[in-house]
């Protein structure tokens, strides 16, 4: 298992992230990153996040009421139901 | 006191991402029992100490949220009154005839209330495969798995206008309010309605978005239950909202936690009686915190926030 360091890019706070483990769920363990909370299921929305830069996987479905397919293709994505495959930078959607 | 003319919510659609995944956590977790599937793959359960064909439906879709929920009302001839009543306030009807998206249920009539959402009414049912027993009953005719739900309690829904929605229940449905909550100008923030004595069947909170749903729940035994529910939610890891603890609102024992999909699931046991004679208790905003979670003393900011 892997550690990965994910920054906010919006504040510059950095964090790590297991590579098993979901972007929310590591900023939920670290205390850090955008967003707190949430239904860690894919269907609230409330950790919209936009992937600056990284390798990451989807997997788990995001609802589309929240992440439509072009803002996929722009990397705005459900943090909940994304691992990173390398350090990220994001910001809050 | 005798029930209204509107029994109980027997019936609710929910949309879920994963299908698999999310009827795994409602048949092995919370303990319902698959009845079938429809035709088009949906998902029929019930809880083991209910007697209707079924009262949950899962559809996968796209999207998380509900469908509908439906009232099961006391007679053909209230249903078509209701009917008629429903028109006559404003909300254009359709009709979904009987044994149709939903085996075993009679004719079902829907509309879309001020807060974006789907109610549904219907008189008749079958009775499902395997019931409670009632010839010198036990409680249970299987051993309850899981969580040991009983049965679908009632459901908190989102959206505008619902001093409208608090119309449509009280003056329609004939339902009533035991408890309410008010903005400081003195406009509903929230409202619970019930049909009979339980404290709420149905509740709403105002909210810009239509349509949203906070929380679906089950009832279960008693406080023994929730401690049991709890350890199921530590064990196979399930993404806990609140509790447990005790609502000073209902009265009610608690927890709220997410199922796979994301739509919040409460397992909730107690409450006060509700008679439709007694006062209204009414909570201010300011003290809606400690009227949700009275162990806690203040708000959860999760539990404004997520919906569906
Ligand atoms: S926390 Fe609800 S969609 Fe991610
Ligand atoms: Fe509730």
């Amino acid at each position: 298992m892997n550690d990965y360091r994910i920054t906010d890019g919006a504040t510059g706070e950095a964090f790590l992230c297991h590579s098993d483990e979901n972007l929310l769920a590591a900023m939920r363990r670290s205390g850090k990153g955008p967003i707190k909370t949430g239904c860690f299921g894919g269907g609230c929305g409330v950790c919209k996040v936009r992937i600056l830069d990284g390798r990451y996987q989807a997997f788990k479905k995001m609802s589309k009421a929240h992440v439509s397919p072009e803002e996929e293709k722009q990397n705005i994505v459900l943090a909940c139901c994304v691992r990173p495959l390398s350090n990220i930078t994001l910001i809050k959607a | 006191m005798a029930l209204n003319k509107t029994l109980r919510p027997g019936l609710i659609q929910m949309r879920v991402l994963d299908l698999d995944q999310t009827l795994d956590f409602y048949t092995n977790i919370l303990g319902l029992n698959e009845v079938g599937r429809t035709e088009d793959g949906r998902v029929m359960l019930k809880g083991y100490d209910e007697f209707d064909h079924h009262s949950v439906t899962l559809r996968l879709a796209d999207e998380a949220g509900l469908d509908y929920v439906a009232f099961k009302v006391d007679s053909p001839g209230t249903l078509e009154s209701l009917k008629d009543a429903t028109e006559a306030f404003g909300y254009p009807v359709d009709e979904v005839p009987a044994n149709t998206n939903q085996p075993g249920f009679g004719k079902r009539y829907g509309f879309t209330i001020c807060t974006g959402h789907r109610i549904e009414l219907y008189a008749d049912v079958e009775k499902a495969a395997q019931v409670p027993m009632t010839h010198n009953p036990h409680p249970w005719v299987e051993a309850p798995r899981g969580m040991r739900a009983q049965r679908f309690d009632h459901c908190l829904l989102y959206g505008p206008n619902i001093a409208e929605a608090e119309r449509y229940f009280t003056e329609v449905l004939g339902m009533f309010a035991p408890e309410v909550c008010n903005t400081p100008e003195g406009n509903r923030f929230a409202t619970w309605l019930t049909s009979g004595n339980k404290a709420h069947d149905i509740a709403f909170v105002e909210y810009e978005k239509p349509g949203k749903i906070h929380h679906l729940a089950f009832l279960l035994q008693d406080w023994n239950d929730i401690g049991n529910a709890a350890d199921f939610i530590g064990r196979y890891s399930l993404k806990r909202d609140v509790g447990p603890t005790r609502h000073a609102i209902t009265r009610g024992q608690t927890i709220y936690f997410w199922e796979p999909s994301g739509n919040r699931i409460e397992t909730y046991c107690g409450g006060y009686t509700a008679y439709p004679d007694n006062p209204v208790r009414v909570w201010d905003v300011s003290e809606v915190g400690k009227g949700l979670f009275y162990y806690e003393g203040e708000l959860i900011p999760s539990f404004l926030q997520v919906v569906t």
